[in-house]
């Protein structure tokens, strides 16, 4: 390499980014083999040489910070953040799947199972059930904790196929019954000497919770339509099922959501104008439709980008030898399309806006610790 | 819990039970965005324990101040995604219900 004199080198541009740097910081690159500058480049000082400061301000995040909701229904909704680091996403993400607690059945108390179905096996199919009941309305119940009616809600099942029908039957989660005054099963008791004692059940609730103003025309009722198990002629089910609040990390069972995820934002850019044969073969290269045609006049047709949103990455376009040049795929690293689904106990917005608020309260908690 | 040294204050190893990368890895994003840094990064020392190290080294300021700096800004954050997303869904059911009428 020839030496070139320190006073004929470039001149660094000062306060402000290249357009190569820009499209680093601000952009993942999808190429063909590989995407590229995935890495966040978050340092504060990273630009200084260029006397550009790429620190937190507060004000600036404000500014720039937006939500647009998409699509929102009782159980699922689609929004999108933008402006957010991808470290600050993903929290509000495994928020939403980890530490949101809800209800879920974690004892059945089996009286009388002929199914084929084992009793374990029966047990796990009936605590995924999704119960369609505010986990805020409960306590959790520690180890010394008894169960009432503040921790526990409990659920009967019983279900007979007669064997004079001759037909199979299924059990389906609507058929569990709510029971707003606790279990019906009786404590086996010790000492039958005093016959004053009343009988106790499993559960020991002081009142009904039918009788609370959340509950009193508001029963509380599971997600009805899914299959617990079938029966054959003469087999018989008799069980309750106790519901406790948990969270999602202990099992997956009681995480509120079906599925939290986000996608960044796809850009997809042409660089320089496809026209004619080309730009017919693009549109048909794509599986999702993001191309178009677009009619220049003069019988001359180019290829537009008409829906980048739909775009999935599967890099078919940019496959074939050549054309890596002609399309560009991106992301844009500060756009994230969040998608919510709810299993039912709570709606999806204030899912989010919980979990918004777990992440606070855990810095609260970091900063009590350290003062 | 806090290990670090009485001579120099400036870098210190936080130690957060009970935590995972959910908080560890923003608290990284907020403290490296804080020009007070120089070093600042993570790692959570065994998968079956539940708890997190963080590092941090400063210029010269208390490791601690800044630390409870950064989650200040970590829940200012967290307060303005917060009143953004209820207002946009406020916005949203608004306009649907205006829509339908």
């Amino acid at each position: 390499m020839p030496k070139i004199p320190l006073s004929d080198l470039p001149v660094l541009p000062q306060n402000h980014l290249p357009l190569h740097i820009l499209l680093q910081k601000t952009r993942v690159s999808c190429n063909n083999d590989a995407p590229t500058n995935t890495e966040d480049i978050i340092y504060s000082g990273a630009y200084a040489a260029m006397g550009v400061d790429n620190s937190l301000r507060l004000d600036e995040f404000r500014k720039n910070f937006k939500v647009k909701v998409i699509k929102l229904s009782e159980e699922d909704m689609e929004f999108d953040l933008i402006g957010i680091d991808a470290s600050i996403a993903n929290a509000f993400r495994r928020i939403l799947i980890s530490e949101l607690p809800t209800m879920a059945i974690e004892k059945v108390l089996v009286a009388n199972s002929s199914s084929v179905v084992q009793d374990e096996v029966l047990a796990h199919r009936l605590g995924l059930i999704p119960i369609q009941v505010d986990p805020r309305l409960f306590e959790y119940m520690s180890e010394n904790d008894v169960p009432n009616e503040k921790n526990t809600i409990v659920f009967k099942l019983h279900f007979k196929c007669e064997r004079k029908s001759g037909e199979r039957r299924t059990v389906y989660s609507h058929d569990l019954k709510w029971l707003p005054s606790g279990s019906e099963y009786m404590l086996p008791t010790e000492n039958s000497s005093d016959p004053s004692s009343k009988p106790k059940t499993y559960t020991s609730f002081t009142s009904s919770q039918d009788s609370l103003p959340e509950f009193l025309n508001n029963p509380i009722t599971v997600t009805p339509g899914i299959i617990i198990t079938k029966l054959g002629p003469g087999q018989e089910i008799e069980l309750e099922a106790h519901a406790v609040k948990g969270l999602g990390q202990t099992h997956a069972k009681w995480s509120p959501v079906a599925t939290a995820w986000y996608r960044m934002l796809p850009e997809v850019i042409l660089p320089r104008d496809i026209i004619g044969e080309a730009a017919q073969k693009l549109v048909n290269k794509c599986p999702v439709k993001v191309f178009d045609i677009e009619d220049m006049g003069d019988g001359v047709k180019r290829a537009t980008v008409a829906r980048p949103r739909a775009c999935t990455l599967c890099r078919e376009c940019i496959r074939e030898p050549g054309w890596e040049n002609k399309v560009e795929l991106r992301r844009v690293r500060d756009h994230f399309i969040f998608t919510i689904e709810s299993t039912g106990a709570m709606p999806p917005e204030v899912l989010f806006t919980e979990a918004v608020q777990i992440l606070e309260d855990k810095c609260e908690r970091v900063i009590t610790v350290l003062s | 819990m806090e290990h670090g040294s009485y001579q120099d204050l400036s870098a210190s190893t936080f130690t957060l039970p009970d935590e995972d990368h959910t908080l560890a890895n923003s608290l990284r994003f907020t403290l490296n965005q804080d020009p007070r840094v120089t070093v600042c990064g993570y790692s959570i020392p065994h998968p079956s324990e539940a708890r997190v190290n963080i590092r941090v080294q400063t210029t010269g300021d208390p490791a601690n101040e800044v630390m409870k700096d950064s989650c200040q800004d970590l829940m200012m954050i967290c307060q303005h995604v917060r009143s953004a997303f209820d207002q946009a869904v406020a916005d949203f059911k608004n306009n649907k219900a205006s829509e339908s009428e």
